[in-house]
């Protein structure tokens, strides 16, 4: 990865005042996206992935505000962009993926209209010329039939196909990055393989870079080139896909790794991470995972803790990673790559 | 199961509770409302002590007055004194209205978790009910019922329990609809429990601060039906005095003292005000976050 | 299932409701112990007008036998006859009810009017100074007495302000009746409208606050495009649910207020039907009431579904 990199967000400070106190969604994030790469972001519920994209294409729900940092898009800072430019840079530059979207596709406009919206705005398409386009769209995400399908409404769609229109939807202005915000969590699993699949194609056909933000490790492994993980708002490691699957460098990804369960042999028992997510207003000092960490030592409880780089692209948060090295030489994680 | 492996049992599902005795005076709405229904209350109650006449008492050489230090109210077209018929009003229209919203807050409470809860044919029959019910409007309904029943508070009561129950009814239905889907309902049914205890014990507790906050624009609406009950000459009869047929009297002078007319209505507003307030309040106060 | 046939199912979900509502009028006379045709004419009737409305209404005759005499009586439209007018109550009603009905038009009218916008200036900033503003109308306007409000209207504008308004009857011709029922319309829109403040703001503010508002959004759509194209359509299929819901409250609103402004409606019938204890016509008015509320919402639905394509597939 020498080119520039597209995306570029620089410790990124997302906060929500909440009337019991404010939640610390996101603290410290940065991560890059190059041209045409396939991005995970990868943590359980809570941890703040879903946030920090939002917080890219400026659309917090509210309260939430950007406190800190900067999400530089070709060099061109979107925190202190005007609401015009963020404008421009939405759909046209970058676009998102919903996770749910029988929600989040208008329920009383046809579909049709929905993917040729895009285009009359932002590329000045007439009427026919943006429903040519919505059409060819459609087909080219695998859509049958796609002038019948055109002018349907969401609720007449299945969950698979409606996921595929917001697909259209974001890839109709011809964007650079697209956003996808667990895309495949409320489909079931067979449809999931479709869509990633596609999500996989598309990307080859079209050159956009793709940023997946989801819990399930195995979408992950399936689409992504690199990938950063996400604890309580905060990244604790990044790397290849390989490198951190095969040998993770933060107990965390370490647990998260192991407690997939394995269909390929009889295990045991299921491991599990004890303990819960750390409430975000009131993080535990020091390293946020210690109080759940098997490898936690003295110097855990206190200090800060940024991403330390072990190599080329390759980084975690964990000052004692050499633990989990070890512990990965001792039973190594076997994961479908 | 033994009563005391019930509780025990009850101790260990963990249920949503709301921090309502902590935050309710750092709510502003909540306490302007206490204050401005707390006021209003109190001069209703002391009326008998603190009101200078007697609010029946006509006074024909000094009708329509203007206010002044005998009647600071000044007095109504039979020289009765404004004020002191104020303070009696309220303690009829405040009683009435208060009480007017328990039995429908009982009825409507008890047979809303009973539908919501066992569904199917008790369900389906409450609701079909509730829709006839309610296809009338809610005030035409009452006004032929007061006609069949006769004027007086006590037939107003029924009245209004006989209509006003389905609100109550519904918000009931409606919430123990989805808390008996909630984790601590399958624990307590897992447990053994019960059903009526589940209710009771668990449900109820969680699902009824929806209706008290409804009462208490429920309670609001009564008052205004009374008034207006008062007004049409179909509620509280005379010689007790009632905003309504205060306001109804001062109508025919209003070209000459159009106080008459005004002042009673402003005390139903003020008092509607306080008791929307303490109604906000407690929304506020009693969802979770 | 396409239109009429979502029309005939509707139709035939009110039938249930319908019989309800009749059998409710029916027994509104036998809710009284003692002798009902007694206690409607009063202490002091005569035992020759008892013993006729006996013989009307069949009261020596079983419940069953009874009401299927009132069916049988309703479905050829037959009300009974006034007490009072000596005319067929359905007369009566009828000729009131171009009355009533203007009052309730126009007076849901001006309520959106004046609801819809200050809605809307709420919703438009959540929490902001003009929303809590807004919000304040309908924490006091909830206490107000309709006909209270009625009165200090006509104080205000008909009898200080000359001839502007006049201060009571129907008026003549088109305008003429535009004329005269502005006031009592105007009473009628300010005692709905905190209701219809309340919630429209609220669903409003659902809608804004929806899923597919934030993708148009992250589309890169402009604002006003949003709010048009997306937000639009979505809020008036709430604000027609709303408004159906809270016809009942309207409906009965117009009785009062009929009452203040010397009205020839329906609802002046009925106040002067119960103080004249002439059962029929009072009988009669509250279920057209019904009938008229029931077709409302029946209206309501009708419309709401042709805004909202999700409506006619359940």
């Amino acid at each position: 990865m020498n080119a520039a990199p597209l995306l570029d967000v620089r410790d990124l400070r997302v906060e929500l005042p909440l009337s019991r106190g404010t939640v610390h969604a996101v603290e410290g994030v940065s991560l890059t996206v190059g041209p045409g790469e396939a991005f995970g972001l990868v943590g359980e519920s809570g941890c703040g992935k879903s946030m920090t994209l939002r917080a890219i294409m400026g659309l917090l729900p509210r309260p939430g505000q950007i406190v800190g940092g900067q999400v530089l898009f070709e060099g061109e800072d979107l925190v202190t962009a005007s609401p015009g430019r963020l404008r421009q840079i939405r759909g046209g530059s970058i676009a998102m993926i919903f996770q749910e979207p029988m929600t989040a596709l208008n329920p009383v406009m046809r579909v049709g209209d929905q993917i040729a919206e895009g285009p009359q705005v932002h590329l000045g398409l007439s009427r026919t010329a943006a429903r040519q386009r919505a059409l060819d769209l459609m087909r080219r995400v695998g859509i049958p039939d796609p002038v019948r399908r055109a002018s349907a409404y969401p609720h007449e769609l299945s969950g698979g196909l409606r996921q595929r229109i917001m697909i259209a939807i974001a890839l109709s202005c011809d964007p650079q990055v697209i956003l996808c915000d667990e895309p495949t969590t409320a489909l079931d699993v067979t449809i999931q393989d479709q869509i990633l699949k596609l999500l996989l194609n598309l990307r080859r056909e079209f050159g956009v870079s793709v940023v997946f933000v989801t819990h399930d490790l195995a979408v992950v492994a399936e689409t992504c080139e690199r990938l950063a993980v996400m604890y309580a708002g905060q990244i604790v490691e990044t790397g290849t896909v390989d490198e951190v699957f095969r040998a993770p460098r933060h107990p965390y990804t370490l647990g998260l790794l192991r407690s997939v369960p394995d269909f390929d042999s009889v295990q045991d028992s299921l491991s599990a991470i004890q303990g819960a997510p750390p409430d975000l207003v009131l993080p535990p000092p020091g390293c946020r995972f210690h109080p759940r960490c098997p490898f936690a030592q003295e110097d855990c409880i206190s200090g800060e803790f940024p991403l330390r780089p072990l190599s080329a692209g390759r980084a975690t948060a964990c000052i004692h990673s050499d633990a989990c090295a070890a512990d990965v030489a001792r039973s190594p994680v076997v994961v479908d790559v | 199961m033994t009563v005391a492996a019930d509780t025990f049992v009850e101790a260990q599902i963990a249920e949503p509770r709301h921090g309502f005795r902590t935050r309710w005076y750092r709510t502003p709405a909540f306490v302007a409302g206490v204050i401005i229904v707390g006021t209003i209350l109190t001069l209703a109650i002391l009326a008998p002590v603190i009101a200078p006449y007697d609010p029946t008492k006509q006074d024909l050489q000094n009708i329509l007055a203007k206010p002044s230090s005998a009647h600071w109210l000044g007095t109504d077209q039979l020289g009765r004194d404004v004020w002191s018929r104020m303070l009696y009003a309220a303690r009829i229209d405040l009683r009435v209205g208060f009480l007017a919203v328990l039995l429908p807050f009982v009825i409507g409470t008890t047979l809303g978790a009973v539908a919501g809860y066992y569904g199917r044919f008790g369900d389906t029959l409450v609701s079909r009910i509730a829709e006839v019910v309610v296809a009338f409007p809610f005030f035409v309904l009452v006004i032929a019922m007061v006609f069949v029943l006769g004027p007086g508070t006590r037939n107003i009561y029924l009245a209004i329990t006989v209509v006003g129950w389905v609100s109550y009814m519904r918000i009931i239905r409606g919430e123990v609809l989805v808390a008996k889907r909630q984790e601590y309902t399958l624990a307590a049914q897992a447990a053994g429990l019960s059903n009526p205890r589940i209710i009771v014990r668990h449900l109820l507790p969680n699902v009824i601060t929806q209706a008290i906050v409804f009462a208490m624009s429920d309670i609001v609406l009564d008052i205004l039906l009374i008034v207006t009950l008062g007004y049409l000459g179909l509620g509280i009869q005379p010689p007790t005095p009632d905003w309504g047929t205060m306001i109804a009297d001062g109508q025919t002078f209003i070209t000459v003292k159009w106080q008459l007319s005004t002042i009673p209505g402003v005390a139903v507003v003020i008092t509607g005000l306080g008791l929307s307030l303490i109604g906000d309040g407690l929304a506020d106060l009693l969802r979770p976050e | 299932m396409d239109m009429p046939a979502y029309v005939a199912r509707r139709l035939l979900q009110m039938v249930p409701v319908v019989l309800g509502v009749t059998i409710l009028v029916f027994f509104m006379i036998h809710l009284v112990p003692g002798d009902p045709a007694r206690t409607m004419l009063g202490v002091h009737a005569s035992p020759e007008r008892v013993a006729l409305l006996h013989k009307e209404w069949g009261l020596d005759k079983s419940l069953l036998v009874q009401y299927k005499l009132f069916m049988s009586r309703l479905i050829h439209g037959d009300l009974g006859n006034s007490l009072f007018y000596h005319v067929p109550a359905r007369e009566l009603i009828f000729d009131r009810l171009p009355v009533t009905l203007w009052l309730i038009g126009y007076g849901t009218g001006l309520s959106i009017l004046i609801a819809l916008p200050l809605a809307a200036i709420a919703a438009s900033k959540r929490d902001a100074a003009r929303d809590h503003v807004v919000r304040v109308v309908p924490l006091i306007g909830l206490g107000f007495p309709s006909f209270w409000v009625g009165i200090m209207l006509l104080l205000a504008f008909g009898l200080n302000m000359g001839r502007l308004f006049p201060v009571g009857g129907y008026g003549t011709g088109f305008a003429g009746h535009v004329r005269a029922m502005f006031l009592p319309a105007l009473t009628v829109a300010i005692a709905i409208s905190p209701i219809l403040i309340r919630s429209l703001r609220a669903s409003l503010l659902n809608v804004l606050e929806s899923d597919y508002i934030t993708t148009a959004r992250s589309k890169g759509l402009p604002e006003r495009h949003v709010l048009i194209r997306h937000a639009l359509r979505n809020a008036v299929i709430s604000t027609v649910t709303i408004l159906g819901v809270n016809i009942g409250y309207l409906v009965g609103g117009t009785l009062v207020i009929e009452q203040v402004f010397a009205l020839p409606g329906v609802g002046q019938l009925m106040i002067n039907s119960i103080f004249q204890r002439d059962f029929p016509v009072v009988q009669g008015v509250t279920l057209a009431f019904a009938i008229l509320v029931v077709i409302v919402y029946l209206i309501t639905d009708i419309v709401h579904s042709m805004l909202d394509p999700r409506v006619r597939f359940e």
